[in-house]
């Protein structure tokens, strides 16, 4: 098998590899203090790296023809047997040729049905892609077993049930896996399993003196849950010739431990996002033991990382094609989280940071693993400029602020899906979707009608009078809505997340935590932008209402002109900032399930189209079913003057009432960033520097290439503050002419 | 829907925002009374200003700031910003106010190694309101250059000519037929002298040379400004700009006549032509 071609193999190796030293990390469970204690910062630049093996480029080959016949169907397979962590049997891509083993079910991209989350997703998605479940199951799951989603919509009050109708509450996780928790899958290398189970035997007999309250027997019986997933972890590593009890020695083997434990993660839950942590500093730790004592070369560590990361992208879930739609295409957000500094300002930056960076060129461009630096213009300048590089030449990877997250979440933290940060293996969270503020106004005009329906969706407030709107009535009718829907939020996110503790569980990712884990619930909001160039327009110029038969506001006239949001203008920036502080506020007003802390996020990094959609006219102009602007962005047209206005209009929403992340997605066209490749390295290089100096929380490069900037075309909303610039000269593309566009890409890309 | 302000902000002072920084923008200081042009001119007290940007990364080193002036003496036939031909095409700024707009983004400007790019239109029509933005600039460490034609560079003195750390000199042509046929002024001498005297007091300086076919592309006209150029020992980049149509459409909105609506931006092949021509008179060009 694989020992073979890694010289020389495992047994031989184990006896020349020096012990790690001990310390804290070998009396407790603490994988931040062996990283402390351990880790090889790297100061230098790329040039050690090494590209693809032939072995990694026939078994990336053999995947190929895979996806494109998924592509093809939708869906290449689905297995009908329920997935649990040790359901299927050991599956394989190639096994002569990985190095890295494990899939989630028998076969690559074969995708499992998880019903404990929803029952009516699986019945739906099977439907959709022609197939036909297990009347065993079907009974199984109608008859004996309670899911998530039934025991959520029991519970559902009706105000929360109207929310979910109108939109106004949108993708609440209450038909599927809510995710958004990553285990410490790095426990899985360092200890060994048997040593995992025996920490959490002790943590559960620690509660054995505790009053049986609610509160002690529900963790008594997740304990009891956690030990016996990982009991089940052991098993299903079993299935494939490893005896994961122990520690890993090697760094293959830490690898294979390593993604042992993910994989048991993403065999049982198919939550919203299932991120892998902060995994490549960890395992840099084995990967220079390995290659100091001879036991690798730098090309057999690169292959090892290039095989990890080909199982992170074949991580698949099934799903709805309405789910598709809100989150445009088939996301896993398995993030990993690179880079970053240490509390005593070392940076965190290993050979591996960089290795998992190249695999962008070994295996090519891709969005999952979800790459994300964490950036500060302290780390070294070999990597900062590396990883401008990559987004440059890969546009796949996403910045957030090390200096920010730090502060709050201490130098061993690690992003959930996109944005939100949380402690490796002490913290979790409750994910909870979004709220769509825009639509909140627009009920404050209307009394609580929607504005498309002219239902009644909120509570029956008398709507505005008059013909034009005045800011200060608007905003005590605003601040009443949002109060109201603040409630109804935070009733609904408790009553999910209920439900999913008691229904879907997840055991193995809580295994690799430890007890009581500090918690958040995370909320988030949409339309930030929309709003606060609503309400500057109510305050700067006169906004006319238009009313239809019934009575309902359904349109407004604009006159005169009014400062829009990305132009660095405080008049609005500061109402932007308001509105986040705001209904900040009133979420904190209302206690969580489990007293977790309320976070909330900007970010709706693809789901802004969907929101839109529902939305009707607004007052800042925007029309009834335009999309909204992605996460924290101005609204696409609006910013003229440059990204560091933009970006420092943005960098205005307080993090402290923006826990949960405030995304900034920015599109550039590399000759754009300057007249060299150098320069243009240099100058991204520079933006990062200064928007994470500064507080500047999180960044997407969007980095265009012709068949991106084709897509910007037809999808403005894609490509935000998009400007296409030459020397004395700068346009923003969504506002040329199409033939202007289409000039633009030929001039832009010729002879390309 | 309503666009952005363009007209007057906060406490009567000018929105500096433009309603959008490439659209035609045309008489927006026509209800300035003359005297007010003119006494602005003479003092700096006002900017006419076409528009703004941040976030620039191909108008001198850096991530920079570009302000563009309002008011040129050239007329050359490939420009992409006619409206700003005329100085009443722009928005007139009191300096203190483009003074208070950059000092938002100086610290900025600072970490991303740019600065502030007075461009044009050409900023030397307005050389007190240049000089005093320099000034008021440098007071703030932030970087200045200057894009110009060189034609009016006698309007700053050497000591003002201290506060710019770089100028931009676009070079239009090396013989006067040349210049004449290119931008409509034949007297070139004054550009050239610019250079001898920024080279004299040892100001760096990047060339600039707009790259048309049929019209610019001429190997003998390149090669003599090459070896003026090294020649002058300050200039540390030369910049081949391949030329584009993207200000096609201002030359008809405006009503002018376009001289150039059938010529093709150069191939790859041509700029590279036109770099190593350069590249072989001992310059740093790209």
């Amino acid at each position: 098998m694989t020992e073979s071609r890694l010289k020389p193999s495992p047994a031989t190796t184990e006896q020349k590899l020096p012990p790690f030293a001990p310390g804290l990390w070998s009396r407790e469970i603490d994988v931040r203090d062996f990283i402390q204690q351990h880790v090889t910062p790297y100061h230098g630049d790329e040039a050690f790296l090494a590209g693809p093996t032939e072995r990694t480029n026939a078994l990336w080959a053999h995947l190929q023809l895979l996806f494109a016949k998924e592509r093809e169907k939708g869906v290449l397979d689905i297995s009908r047997i329920p997935s649990t962590i040790v359901a299927h049997d050991a599956g394989y891509i190639d096994k002569d040729l990985e190095v890295i083993v494990g899939l989630q079910t028998e076969a690559p991209l074969k995708r499992a049905i998880m019903p404990n989350g929803g029952f009516r997703m699986v019945l739906t998605s099977l439907k959709t892609y022609g197939y036909k479940p297990d009347p065993a199951v079907v009974e199984t799951f109608t008859k004996y077993r309670k899911t998530h989603n039934e025991g959520v919509f029991d519970a559902y009050t009706d105000a929360v049930r109207r929310c979910r109708s109108s939109h106004i509450l949108t993708g609440l996780p209450d038909a599927y896996g809510r995710g958004r928790i990553i285990g410490d899958y790095r426990r899985v290398a360092l200890y060994g399993v048997d040593r995992l189970i025996a920490a959490k035997k002790a943590e559960k007999a620690g509660l054995d003196d505790a009053w049986s309250t609610d509160e002690i027997i529900r963790d008594r019986e997740e304990l009891s849950e956690q030990i016996r997933a990982l009991g089940e972890l052991k098993v299903m590593a079993a299935k494939y010739g490893y005896d994961i009890s122990g520690p890993a020695t090697t760094a293959r083997e830490a690898v294979q431990w390593l993604y042992f434990g993910y994989l048991a993660g993403v065999k049982e839950q198919n939550g919203a996002a299932m991120s892998l942590g902060r995994t490549s500093t960890f395992l840099d730790i084995y990967f220079e033991r390995d290659l100091a004592s001879g036991a690798l070369t730098e090309s057999q560590a690169q292959e090892i990382v290039d095989d990890f990361v080909i199982k992170l992208r074949i991580v698949r879930f099934l799903r709805t094609p309405e789910y598709d739609d809100l989150f445009s295409g088939d996301p896993t957000w398995v993030t990993e989280s690179i880079g970053g500094l240490g509390d005593d300002g070392r940076s965190l930056v290993t050979k591996t940071s960089f290795r998992f960076l190249q695999t962008l060129y070994n295996l090519g461009p891709a969005p999952e693993p979800n790459l994300t630096i964490w950036y500060s213009p302290r780390l070294p300048e070999g990597f900062r400029r590396f990883t401008a590089k990559v987004a440059i030449d890969t546009s796949s990877i996403q910045f957030e602020s090390d200096e920010i997250m730090r502060r709050e979440w201490g130098d061993d933290g690690a992003i959930a899906c996109c944005v939100s940060p949380m402690r490796m293996g002490r913290q979790m969270q409750f994910f909870g979707a979004r709220a769509n503020l825009a639509k909140c106004l627009l009920y404050a005009i209307n009394g609580g009608r929607d504005e498309v329906s002219g239902e009644q969706i909120g509570p029956p407030f008398e709507p505005v009078q008059g013909d034009y709107l005045d800011f200060d009535d608007v905003l005590d009718r605003y601040e009443r809505m949002m109060d109201w829907l603040a409630e109804t939020y935070v009733s609904a996110m408790n009553v999910i997340h209920y439900m999913h503790d008691k229904y879907a569980y997840e055991r193995i990712e809580m295994a690799l935590h430890d007890y009581a884990p500090f918690r958040t619930m995370a909320f988030g909001v949409a339309g930030m932008s929309v709003v606060s160039d609503s309400l500057s327009a109510i305050k700067y110029a006169k906004v006319k209402v238009v009313r239809d038969e019934t009575g309902l506001v359904v349109d407004y006239v604009t006159e005169g002109a009014f400062p829009v949001f990305g132009n660095n203008d405080n008049r609005v920036d500061h109402l932007a900032a308001w509105l986040i502080s705001t209904f900040m506020e009133k979420l904190r007003k209302h206690p969580t399930y489990r007293n977790a802390k309320h976070t909330q996020s900007v970010l709706t990094i693809t789901s802004n189209v969907v929101y839109g959609r529902a939305t009707g006219n607004t007052p800042d102009g925007r029309r009834l079913g335009e999309p909204f602007a992605p996460g924290a962005n101005p609204m696409h047209g609006r910013d003229s003057h440059g990204i560091h206005a933009s970006a420092a209009s943005v960098a205005k929403i307080p993090y402290r009432d923006a826990e949960d992340g405030i995304s900034l997605t920015t599109s550039i066209v590399p000759a754009g960033l300057g007249r060299t490749r150098d320069d243009q390295i240099t100058n991204l290089t520079a933006i990062l520097d200064a928007f994470f100096g500064s507080t500047g929380y999180h960044m997407n490069v969007n980095v265009l290439n012709r068949d991106t900037l084709i897509d910007a075309m037809d999808h403005p909303e894609k490509y935000p503050s998009l400007t296409i610039r030459v020397s004395g000269y700068a346009v923003n593309f969504v506002r040329l002419t199409r033939e202007q566009q289409l000039d633009v890409i030929n001039r832009t890309f010729h002879g390309t | 829907m309503t666009a952005p302000g363009d007209a007057v902000g906060q406490d009567g002072a000018p929105a500096l925002e433009a309603k959008n920084e490439f659209e035609l923008r045309v008489g927006l200081s026509r209800n300035v009374p003359e005297m007010t042009i003119r006494t602005g001119l003479a003092t700096g007290e006002i900017g006419f200003l076409h528009s703004f940007t941040t976030g620039s990364a191909v108008d001198g080193p850096g991530i920079r700031l570009v302000a563009w002036t309002a008011g040129c003496m050239f007329r050359c036939r490939f420009c992409h910003n006619p409206d700003t031909w005329t100085m009443t095409n722009g928005l007139p700024v009191p300096f203190e106010r483009a003074v208070e707009e950059l000092r938002t983004y100086a610290h900025g400007l600072r970490v991303m190694g740019g600065g502030l790019t007075l461009s044009g239109g050409e900023p030397l029509m307005q050389a007190r309101f240049a000089a005093r933005l320099f000034a008021a600039a440098k007071a703030m460490r932030v970087h200045t250059a200057i894009e110009t034609n060189g034609f009016y560079s006698d309007r700053l003195s050497d000591a003002e000519l201290q506060d710019i750390d770089l100028v931009l000199l676009d070079m239009k042509g090396f013989t006067p037929e040349q210049h004449e046929q290119v931008s409509g002024v034949r007297d070139n001498q004054r550009v050239m002298a610019f250079g001898e005297r920024l080279a004299r007091l040892r100001r760096p300086m990047w060339l600039r040379f707009v790259l048309v076919p049929g019209l610019t592309g001429i190997p003998e006209e390149m090669a003599k400004l090459a070896e003026y150029a090294a020649g002058l020992g300050v200039v540390e980049r030369v910049e081949v700009l391949p030329f584009h149509q993207m200000g096609a459409y201002k030359w008809a909105r405006l009503g002018i006549d376009y001289s150039l609506e059938a010529a093709q931006p150069p191939s790859a092949e041509q700029v590279e032509a036109a770099v190593s021509i350069f590249r072989a008179a001992g310059l740093n060009a790209c």
